[in-house]
């Protein structure tokens, strides 16, 4: 067979399964007013006539490569990935972008409308808790599949502290950190010797009970309805408007975006940092090198609860409002996605990866009903482009005193 | 007679119904180099588990006596405890921190020495800064003695073979053991690199004053740094005495060590 009836063949077979699959979210619409079928036989055209011309694209891109007219490419992104690293290592090269990024973060809210300032904001909120599940799922690999509930319980230690006991938002933050903390020693404690699909299954169940717990305990957490009229924060004394609220909240929480870069950083290339690596790559090796596995998993869970916690409170101070809805297993499996696409243990690669995955789907709107579709489909090519995530993390090198 | 630095009496450890160490008693003195040898499955390296505490021994006792310490039983010890009475290891299957750097494996051999906590790393006061200036500068050292030093930071799961055993061991010596373990240190190694290595065992010994107990199937390596051999055979102690005595023992000969054993 020549190359390029494969080619044709091979693309064409793609196309026909793609139209399989989107066939009954595509062609079919059920008309519920007049009770008939309706097929939209366009749109699976659509779709084969898309599938086939990238896939017959994308063969006839690898056959090129492969014949070896592309082998002078490779040194571009060599060069570029060189850059990477350089911008990574040297503080001459990182010190003024990160300098640039953080006045343009400080300036933003001046230049763009409320909307775009309150959905950044929100990415704030997941970029802290991807930073948080960062440290015990990327760095010290423990895996979390119910992390929202450390965010619920902050959220809930506000907004019960602030409308039964009258406690202002700033008391209440630490507060909430601190319940977070303590609530991830509590599950860390009887899962600490289970590993992989275990854990996988028992985290998942503590979400669901989280979740079950705030739904049905009407007395204390107000069920479904959740609690109402929760107090925004307040700066001494000042009245803001809407939009004042907005840039006020907008800043407070690219604070502590800054506050958990810093210390996750700092914990990173730390005594306490090197032990979780060292967990999530070998236990036994850790144990028999004198680390205390238990209690470093115990705070690898805590420190990454801290930081849910806390953000739960400034994120029932920004609604005013919250109940269950807002802590589902949904909200879980967005942060793990957050830490997995960033790149497991990159700081930076978790924060870019936070921002487009709650902007991505905010900025998508205008494709309505495409929307989640778009973005899945934007999450699996990421994962077969770039298996590893956005940034590879990588390791620090030491210098002895008195080398240049 | 000196006091045993490390001593195992009656040593049993079942799986199931398999008895794979079965009333094994043996001593270590300080600065001694032990070997520890036998065929295949013949519970060399679960007694190694035993005595890092990585399993809980079905019976029998193992007490150390770290110089200057009072002695104490390690047995049902948690593994970290047993590490932080002077007691460090290496793996017969490598167990390196592979996506860590060379460097940062051996830092990490001096966590049970220093003690900065989540605050102290957060703060990074003057203390913390001094305790991570000491880790670093040990465990330069420790790559030093073993010759690593030029690989500090790659990737340790990168490393040449060779090179990877000597970095458990360098891993090993960071946590300032009194007593070394080694499990099959030349295991994958070339001749080259086991002479070298056979060196650097004898040397540590001194400059270290390490005692040392080693389970290796090279018989040249074990003839040569040996002061004292035990043998092992289907989890029983069937001898033990010097690397002469070992070798024209017939029971041993039988077992083990076979026509080669004179190599
Ligand atoms: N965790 C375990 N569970 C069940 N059986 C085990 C376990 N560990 C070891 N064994 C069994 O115990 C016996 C002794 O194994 P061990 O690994 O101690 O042998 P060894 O002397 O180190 O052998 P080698 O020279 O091959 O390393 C073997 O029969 C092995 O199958
Ligand atoms: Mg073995």
């Amino acid at each position: 067979m020549p190359p390029v009836t494969r080619h044709l063949l091979h693309a064409g077979g793609l196309a026909l399964w793609f139209m399989l699959l989107a066939l009954p979210l595509l062609a079919v619409r059920v008309d519920t007013l007049h009770n008939v079928v309706e097929w939209r036989w366009e749109n699976l055209l659509w779709v084969g006539s898309g599938t086939f011309a990238l896939a017959l694209l994308w063969r006839l891109r690898a056959a090129w490569r492969r014949s070896g007219h592309l082998a002078a490419a490779p040194a571009a992104p060599g060069r570029l990935a060189a850059f990477g690293t350089r911008l990574f290592d040297e503080p001459r090269l990182y010190r003024p972008v990160l300098g640039a990024i953080l006045a343009a973060a400080l300036i933003f809210p001046w230049l763009a409308d409320t909307y775009q300032v309150n959905i950044l904001g929100l990415a704030l909120i997941f970029v802290v808790l991807g930073l948080g599940l960062n440290i015990t799922v990327g760095l010290a690999g423990l895996l979390d599949l119910g992390y929202i509930a450390f965010f619920a319980v902050g959220a809930y230690c506000y907004a019960l502290l602030n409308t039964r006991f009258g406690l202002g938002f700033w008391p209440c933050l630490p507060l909430g950190g601190l319940a977070g903390a303590c609530c991830g020693l509590l599950l860390g404690f009887p899962i600490l010797r289970l590993r992989g699909d275990y854990l996988a299954i028992v985290t998942l169940g503590f979400g669901s009970i989280a979740r079950i717990v705030l739904e049905n305990w009407d007395e204390v957490s107000g069920g479904a309805q959740g609690i109402a009229g929760v107090a925004r924060p307040g700066l001494f004394g000042a009245e803001f408007g809407l939009a004042g609220m907005t840039t006020y909240l907008y800043y407070l929480l690219l604070g502590l975006v800054a506050l958990t870069v810093f210390v996750t950083r700092r914990l990173q290339h730390s005594r306490v940092g090197r032990a979780w690596v060292a967990l999530r790559e070998d236990e036994i090796a850790c144990a028999a090198m004198g680390v205390d596995v238990a209690r470093t998993k115990l705070s690898a869970y805590a420190c990454g609860a801290f930081w849910a916690g806390l953000v739960g409170v400034i994120f029932a101070a920004r609604n005013t409002y919250i109940n269950p809805n807002s802590f589902t297993f949904m909200e879980s499996a967005l942060v793990l996605s957050i830490v997995v696409l960033g790149g497991m243990g990159s700081i930076v690669g978790v924060v870019l990866a936070a921002l487009a995955l709650v902007l991505l789907p905010e900025y998508l709107r205008a494709l309505a009903e495409y929307r989640m579709l778009v973005f899945g489909a934007v999450m699996v090519a990421m994962m077969i482009l770039r298996p590893q995530g956005l940034v590879i993390a990588r390791r620090r090198r030491y210098r002895r005193e008195g080398d240049a | 007679m000196t006091e045993p630095l490390l001593d195992i009496r009656g040593l049993s450890m079942d799986f199931g119904g398999l008895r794979a160490v079965d009333d094994v008693s043996l001593q270590v003195l300080p600065g001694e180099i032990v070997a520890l040898i036998g065929p295949n499955g013949a519970g060399k390296t679960t007694l190694f588990n035993c005595v890092t505490g990585v399993y809980r021994p079905t019976a029998g006792q193992i007490r150390l006596q770290p110089p200057g310490l009072p002695g104490r039983r390690i047995d049902g010890l948690a593994a970290h405890r047993i590490t932080a009475l002077g007691l460090a290891r290496t793996f017969q299957n490598i167990r390196l921190f592979a996506g860590m750097t060379v460097l940062e494996n051996v830092m990490l051999g001096r966590h049970c020495r220093t003690t900065t906590g989540l605050l102290g790393a957060v703060l990074k006061g003057p203390g913390a800064r001094r305790q991570e200036r000491e880790t670093v500068e040990a465990a330069f050292g420790m790559l030093e003695r073993v010759g690593l030093a030029g690989y500090a930071d790659e990737i340790a799961g990168n490393l040449p073979y060779g090179a990877q055993r000597r970095l458990e061991i360098a891993r090993a010596l960071a946590t300032a053991p009194s007593l070394l373990l080694l499990d099959e240190p030349a295991a994958g190694m070339n001749p080259q690199e086991t002479r070298e290595l056979d060196e650097l065992i004898v040397r540590l010994r001194h400059e270290l004053a390490l005692a040392i107990l080693l389970i290796e199937h090279d018989m040249r390596l074990v003839m040569n740094i040996s002061d004292r051999i035990v043998v092992l055979e289907y989890g029983k102690r069937i001898a033990c005495g010097t690397p002469l005595e070992i070798r024209n023992d017939p029971k041993v000969i039988e077992a083990y060590l076979g026509e080669d054993g004179h190599a």
